[in-house]
């Protein structure tokens, strides 16, 4: 079974793409309100803050398991290598992130003033704490990790803290935090919403700062995470195009759209993933310094019929998840009200 | 302690803790659509307002189930890398529909449930908790395949051989309708219907008990009895189903379950016993032919032994571990038919009220439901071993190369203490929401509920 002109590990290779670009772009925001989250300073306005993503965070989270899912599937030996590779910093994030996904839940069902300020550092801490190790993980990926000729990871949990995935981290993070003020800045109105506005430049400071400094050491210190682009001059457009969505944001804000701005931004991530994408491929786990023991499309797959057999479940599936995400976006669309039922 | 020892009881941790959740969501998931849909036919404001004191206890059980969820879905990855590159061509494409097929539905739907009661109209909400309850109940359909598949393997073929071995799919819908998938669904599904039902059961009670929000009390325990009887009734011929397809395809787990060491025919049930391992002996109380009944309905066929099922020891599950966890589940699965059936035989002549000890029992009964779903779990788990892939791979063999003990008792120490904390704000906020009871505002239903259904 051939999609197109592409074989079905290419299109897995995409799909998975897909599945942390979406990940990334919802997740994204809720993360980002969660890192903000300790900015805000009366419990009203850290209500609303919880209530913006309070109906969409959980099936936002959805697309990292399904993406860890059809990792497992698609290319188990990925999946196997990274998690018991990346141990303790998996276990690390899987305790932010049941940190926040309770908090939000808890927070606000108690009045005493301790309470809501645990769950609120909880909330804040496990954002931060998670978004940081995602950027993390990709910086090791694109980095490279030392990887035996079994394809086993060969360092250990301190390795994986190296100046480059930890460049990755602060700028994942600042990229969801800029993501996240904007989204909040489409939930709000009045003095938070005005008071968000005044956030909102330091956000895009922060990462714009952050951006510049991990595409200097990328250029000059993972040369082979520029490879495909130098070899390809017509691939530089999407640099561009990156850069140009980057620059609209504050353009967006300045005028009022912060619709458009939320667009860019969605649209520069989608750009930045690509790029990692295109100068991954066939790759999935780099291996450095041994680069024959990297982890590829070919040798770390699952068989055709199993490819295939998910590739029908995923025509089947996306379509249908789509439809309902978008739904639901559009039921809660609007300004953040608290009402009874809200956190 | 060994990598092996440790991540065993990390699985059995997390496992088992997150598995005191799901149950109750999909059981109380049952029970809204039930409540919610009375509500919309008769428009008595009572199931209005037993809907939203139920969905409230709903949300909390969701989000720590999603919370200790999470975990086990990366687990696989982290301790257990070895097993993964051996299944993950089958395992992981049950998962991944997990994912897309249950995860999505359950957790976009739930927004509405929770947060839409006032932005769509009572027929749209309704739909939405009928999608929940339906998520939920694919999610325990995808697990239940997965975990089947490692109890009876079908399917699928081994390619390569030494460390490059695996299992690949051949057949998907062979590999989806393995033996066992189907009787171990359904007798997960009775067991989760009973865990939501007993929850509305006792929380009712309680209330009875104490003369607090009489009418919701009433109604909310009407609904929880029926559900909670039928789930176990249905739970017993379920587990006869269950008994059977172990009996055929693995007698090895079924010979522990009944501590049954010599082949015989005409093999008696043991309804309360102790294996004695070291002397091969049971000893305990017997019902005769029982167990030839119950594998193979006939009370005089052969069930197979195991010295025979397995004769190297080194096969054997923990025999006794096995026996108690097996024999626990299926008295607590008695005891829960008989204070169901009490309970709605004397709910219809009126008089259950003045049985405050009958009221006790019931609001002990949520208790039920939890210990016998753990100890069929822990029992079917545990039965299971050596094997973590029934006949293809060990335990031992499905481990993490490159983690190490120390790492593993780190990560224990961390999810026990995290899991401590979550299980106490839980049950804290829980009894929290009980003492605090229905709001009575909800007799009135506000905002686009308020309008009547066009018919």
């Amino acid at each position: 079974m051939t999609f197109g002109s592409l074989d079905l590990n290419t299109t897995w290779f995409i799909l998975i793409g897909v599945l942390f670009t979406g990940y990334a772009m919802l997740d994204g925001f809720d993360l980002g309100v969660g890192a903000l989250h300790l900015f805000t300073r009366t419990d009203e306005e850290r209500r609303i803050m919880l209530n913006a993503i309070g109906p969409v965070w959980d099936g936002n989270e959805v697309w990292l398991v399904t993406g860890g899912g059809s990792l497992f599937a698609a290319f188990p030996n990925v999946y196997a290598t990274v998690f018991s590779g990346f141990y303790m910093a998996f276990v690390l994030l899987l305790v932010a992130l049941i940190f926040r996904a309770v908090a939000i839940e808890f927070r606000s069902k108690q009045p005493m003033l301790w309470w809501r300020r645990m769950w609120d550092v909880g909330f804040s801490a496990g954002s931060i704490v998670s978004s940081l190790l995602i950027g993390v993980a990709m910086g090791n990926i694109a980095w490279g990790i030392p990887l035996d000729d079994r394809g086993e990871f060969a360092g250990t949990f301190w390795s994986l803290l190296g100046p480059y995935p930890l460049l990755l981290g602060v700028t994942t993070l600042a990229l969801f935090m800029m993501h996240g003020a904007i989204y909040a800045l489409l939930k709000t109105e009045g003095a938070l919403h005005d008071k968000l506005r005044g956030w909102i430049n330091n956000s895009i400071i922060f990462f714009i700062v952050c951006y510049a400094m991990t595409t200097m050491a990328t250029l000059l210190y993972v040369p082979h995470m520029a490879a495909r682009v130098r070899a390809n001059p017509s691939l530089f457009s999407i640099a561009i195009f990156n850069m140009l969505a980057i620059a609209n944001i504050p353009r967006e804000i300045h005028l009022g759209r912060d619709w458009r701005a939320f667009l860019s931004s969605c649209l520069a991530m989608v750009a930045l993933m690509g790029l990692f994408g295109l100068e991954m491929y066939p790759n999935l786990v780099l291996s450095n310094p041994v680069a024959a023991n990297s982890l590829n499309i070919h040798n770390a797959s699952s068989s055709p019929k199993t490819l295939a057999v998910m590739l029908t479940m995923a025509l089947i599936g996306v379509p249908v998840v789509l439809a309902y995400t978008v739904s639901i976006y559009w039921i809660f669309r609007g300004k953040v009200k608290l009402e009874k039922m809200s956190y | 302690m060994d990598v092996l020892t440790l991540s065993r009881f990390q699985f059995a941790l997390t496992a088992g803790i997150h598995y005191l959740y799901p149950p109750l969501s999909i059981g109380l998931g049952v029970v809204l659509v039930i409540i919610e849909g009375s509500w919309l036919r008769t428009r008595k404001p009572i199931y209005h307002q037993i809907a939203r004191f139920w969905t409230k206890v709903f949300a909390l059980t969701f989000a720590v189930g999603v919370a200790t969820g999470i975990v086990m879905e990366f687990e696989f990855g982290t301790n257990w890398a070895t097993y993964s590159r051996y299944v993950g061509d089958v395992f992981g494409s049950a998962l991944a529909a997990e994912g897309i097929f249950a995860f999505f539905l359950e957790s976009g739907f739930l927004a509405v449930l929770l947060f839409g009661w006032d932005r769509v109209g009572p027929r749209l909400h309704f739909f939405a908790t009928c999608m929940v309850c339906l998520g939920a109940h694919f999610s325990a359909i995808w697990i239940v395949v997965a975990n089947s598949w490692m109890q009876t393997p079908a399917g699928f073929h081994i390619v390569g051989d030494g460390m490059k071995a695996r299992a690949e799919i051949t057949d998907f819908w062979g590999m989806v309708f393995n033996p066992s998938s189907m009787d171990r669904l359904f007798h997960t599904l009775c067991g989760a219907w009973q865990a939501g039902a007993f929850l509305v059961v006792s929380v009712s009670a309680w209330y009875l008990l104490k003369r607090k929000h009489e009418a919701f009390a009433r109604a909310s325990l009407r609904v929880g009895l029926i559900v909670g009887l039928t789930a176990s009734l249905l739970q017993l011929v379920s587990g006869h189903f269950s008994a059977r397809t172990v009996a055929k395809y693995q007698p090895v787990k079924l010979a522990a379950f009944e501590g049954l060491y010599e082949t015989r025919s005409n093999a008696p049930l043991t309804l309360l016993g102790w294996v004695d391992e070291k002397d091969e002996q049971t000893r305990g109380i017997r019902m005769p032919g029982m167990l030839s009944f119950l594998a193979h309905d006939d009370l005089h066929s052969p069930v197979m032994g195991l010295r025979e099922a397995a004769p190297r020891p080194e096969d054997r599950p923990p025999v006794n571990f096995s026996f108690q966890l097996f024999h626990l589940m299926v008295v607590v699965g008695l005891g829960m038919i008989v204070i169901s059936a009490l309970g709605l035989l004397y709910f219809r002549r009126g008089s259950l009220f003045e049985k405050r000890w009958l009221l006790w029992l019931l609001v002990l009964s949520v208790l039920g439901p939890q210990i016998a779903n753990q100890a069929g779990w822990f029992a079917a788990e545990v039965g299971r071993q050596p094997w973590i892939v029934q006949g293809l791979l060990r335990t031992s063999e499905g481990l993490s190369a490159v983690v190490r003990a120390n790492t593993v008792l780190t990560s224990i120490l961390l999810f026990s203490a995290v899991y401590l904390l979550l299980f106490a704000v839980f049950v804290y906020l829980l009894n929290d929401k009980i003492q605090h009871g229905p709001d009575d505002a909800d007799l009135v239903p506000a905002g686009k509920l308020a309008l009547p259904v066009r018919h």
